[in-house]
């Protein structure tokens, strides 16, 4: 009978197992988790289809980082990246870029033709009040509030360099999502931020753009990497966008998108259909994949992730609570794992295992381990020394106390640790989306790109009454499995001490 | 027979037992006894292999118990705590069967031997569906025993297995036991602090002091003749003592 919920998970592993992406030449794009990057995604992607070369779109991953590793293990093919982040930020600073590319088996395969550099920007009316026209006059201004992207915030060429290059004094600098970022700046919640120069929002508001008058960010030019292992088909058919996105378009398809609210693969069809003077078969729009998608995503990632952490954290729990000293390492080594941010803990994996689902359901099983195994540690040490002893005084051995005695009553608090790692482990599944894994984190994460609260709520409703039915079928499982007259303890003899 | 051939024990800087050598002749009751931490516990959980002595021996059978031998002579031993030590998780039936089905006896062989036992303890027939917490103290004591009782052991260890109850059915438990090991024959090894219990159940007492045998024999010796200044103390402050002799002797 107790066996049922382990049973139950054991079979959701062998039902879904681990998806694998089928092994033929379709190229595989990457793109960052803001709406020019999946733009341009999206154009890759058309492009190579009118040629006749498949072509997958593997959309609004992490961040810079998670993509370029990604394109360095070979999960994608290519990404669109940014001359500057490039130079700055991934390759090595001192010698030549390209051969440090070539060296990676990479390869800037061609310019669109527009650059979205780094600018600051504040709103109309706090710059006219100040009097702000250069990055230089922020130093006169040390209250006032700076709010950057998360990136920015951490990059050598973003808030780290710039304050050096200025010597700015703002203290109040913190970190934020680029579009909660333009709220807060038109709610007065914020004085200045990180903008790309590409933006549709910088006219839309009406922002000031404040020039760099030192020149500290550089070229940020769009580009396409890709790897050198790219067949020359697709290649070739890339040639045929080379140069031809300029800034104004950029922007004006990002303000499509953004203000509009048009999908990104249709402003992409838009822009193709004109290039290439060839206007494609319109399709059904599969910008947003069906609910029912997420939903299996979700529940295979959090399903798998949590089987796994029953299967291992369950056994070290037990022997963490016959060996102290292996408990403190136990404890402390999953204790360690919990502090680590979810972000961080995905980007670790992606050396090892890529981009998608495998590193997802490895973070999420390592979250799931601390309430398992320091449940199931503490269950079992919270028997009443005269339970544990009448039961060893019968005869049977530590394997049958353990089945028939000690395992059953420590049951309730097992069941509360495996509860609650379920429920963290339903919400944090939604970052999978970040390295995707899909998962309703998906529309959470193109909800908060283009300012959608209904599509963000349509990723953390879900989530959110996908945690509460979780808790409350394991509140049933534990009724049904520990009916009320058999818990009330008759063990109260546990602190007898021997005489 | 259970024998303790100089069985020393330590709890840090504390001497729990200090050379103890005792024989707990077959089909014999002995009760140890003694003010609490005099060690009479720690003594009968050395015959058990809940503790292991520091020095010294015990003998069951002539055979010395250890720890490889443990859980199979643990088969052997009934062992009865104060508070039962039953199973919450689990109904009075499946506390009393857990060895049995352990060791795949057959149903049939089960039940008749549950109901046989209960008939001795003198539980009603209901009782085998309830959970121990659905019981009177001196119940839990009663499915206690018949779960120690279940295999049939040749020895019977009972470890303040009264302590916890009231006096009313403590008197009646007591006379129940008395009847009990008689018609047992069983070698049965009890720890009481009451001495009127050890006369009531026991064919020979041990008195212990800090971890000492003090004096041992029967009740009237004790009371009679006791060895020393604080054998005579502890049977004069108990009361009950003279009038569980006088009814022996009629």
């Amino acid at each position: 009978m107790r066996c049922a919920a382990l049973c139950f998970v054991a079979t959701v592993v062998l039902a879904f197992g681990q998806p694998v992406r089928a092994a033929n030449v379709k190229v595989i794009i990457g793109s960052k988790a803001f709406t020019e990057s999946v733009i341009l995604g999206e154009i890759v992607q058309q492009t190579l289809e009118r040629s006749g070369i498949e072509a997958e779109h593997s959309r609004q991953l992490g961040g810079s980082r998670v993509l370029f590793d990604a394109l360095r293990g070979g999960q994608i093919d290519v990404y669109p990246e940014y001359r500057g982040t490039l130079y700055q930020e991934l390759l090595k600073p001192g010698a030549a870029p390209a051969q440090q590319l070539e060296a990676l088996g990479l390869a800037a395969a061609l310019d669109f033709g527009f650059e979205n550099t780094y600018v600051l920007g504040t709103n109309a009316t706090t710059a006219k009040r100040l009097q702000l026209e250069r990055i230089g006059d922020l130093r006169a201004h040390p209250e006032m509030r700076f709010g950057f992207s998360n990136e920015f915030v951490d990059r050598a060429d973003g808030w780290i360099g710039l304050r050096r290059a200025y010597g700015l004094p703002q203290k109040d600098v913190r970190g934020l999502e680029h579009q909660l970022a333009y709220r807060a700046l038109i709610g007065g919640n914020l004085d200045l931020t990180d903008l790309y120069s590409t933006d549709p929002e910088i006219v839309r508001y009406g922002l000031k753009v404040l020039e760099d008058d030192r020149h500290f960010f550089p070229n940020y030019e769009a580009l396409l990497l890709a790897r050198t292992d790219l067949s020359p088909g697709a290649m070739e058919s890339l040639a045929r966008i080379k140069g031809r996105i300029d800034t104004q378009t950029m922007a004006r398809m990002n303000a499509r998108v953004t203000l509009d609210g048009i999908s990104e693969t249709e402003v992409a069809r838009e822009f193709v259909d004109t290039l290439l003077d060839a206007p494609a078969p319109r399709q059904e729009e599969s910008d947003r994949a069906p609910f029912l998608q997420y939903t299996i995503e979700h529940l295979i990632l959090t399903g798998v992730s949590l089987a796994a952490a029953v299967l291992v954290g369950l056994p070290i729990g037990i022997i963490a609570s016959r060996r102290p000293r292996f408990a403190r390492i136990a404890l402390a080594a999953t204790g360690v794992v919990q502090t680590i941010p979810s972000l961080a803990l995905l980007v670790f994996m992606i050396p090892f295992l890529g981009i998608g689902f495998a590193p997802a359901v490895v973070a999420l099983f390592l979250y799931s381990l601390l309430p398992i195994v320091r449940n199931t540690a503490t269950g079992l040490l919270d028997i009443p020394l005269a339970l544990r002893e009448s039961a060893i005084a019968l005869g049977l051995t530590d394997a049958a106390r353990l089945r028939l005695v000690e395992l059953p009553l420590a049951t309730r608090s097992v069941l509360a640790g495996i509860k609650t790692a379920a429920v963290i482990n339903i919400g944090t599944a939604t970052l999978g989306a970040l390295i995707g894994a899909g998962g309703y984190g998906q529309p959470i994460l193109t909800g908060i790109r283009l300012n959608d609260v209904g599509l963000i709520l349509e990723g953390a409703i879900p989530a959110a009454l996908l945690a509460l039915l979780v808790q409350w079928l394991f509140d049933a499982a534990e009724r049904w499995m520990l009916p009320a007259q058999r818990d009330a303890s008759t063990a109260r003899s546990g602190s007898k001490s021997p005489t | 027979m259970l024998e303790f051939d100089h069985v020393s024990k330590r709890f840090g800087s504390i001497l729990a037992l200090d050379s103890v050598t005792l024989r707990c002749e077959a089909k014999r009751t002995t009760a140890l006894l003694g003010p609490s931490g005099c060690g009479k516990s720690t003594l009968l959980r050395c015959a058990v292999g809940l503790l292991w002595p520091d020095a010294g021996s015990v003998r069951i059978d002539s055979q010395r118990l250890s720890e490889s031998r443990a859980i199979e002579v643990r088969k052997h031993i009934g062992y009865v705590i104060q508070e039962g030590g039953l199973f919450p998780h689990i109904d009075v039936f499946s506390n009393v069967a857990l060895m049995a089905r352990y060791l795949r006896w057959d149903r049939a062989r089960i039940t008749s031997r549950f109901e046989q036992l209960r008939e001795l303890v003198k539980l009603p027939e209901s009782v085998a569906t309830r959970y121990p917490n659905e019981l009177s103290g001196g119940q839990r004591q009663r499915v206690s025993l018949m779960r120690a009782l279940m295999l049939d052991p040749q020895l019977l260890l009972l470890d303040e297995p009264l302590g916890a109850l009231d006096p009313m059915i403590r008197r009646n438990l007591q006379k129940d036991l008395a009847e009990l090991f008689k018609e047992l024959g069983k070698t049965v090894v009890i720890v009481t602090h009451d001495i009127a219990e050890a006369g009531t159940l026991a064919d020979a007492l041990v008195l212990l002091q800090a971890g000492r045998i003090v004096q041992q024999g029967t009740l009237a010796e004790l009371i009679d003749r006791p060895a020393s200044n604080f054998v005579k103390d502890f049977v004069e402050t108990q009361r009950g003592a003279r009038e569980v002799l006088a009814e022996r002797r009629a």
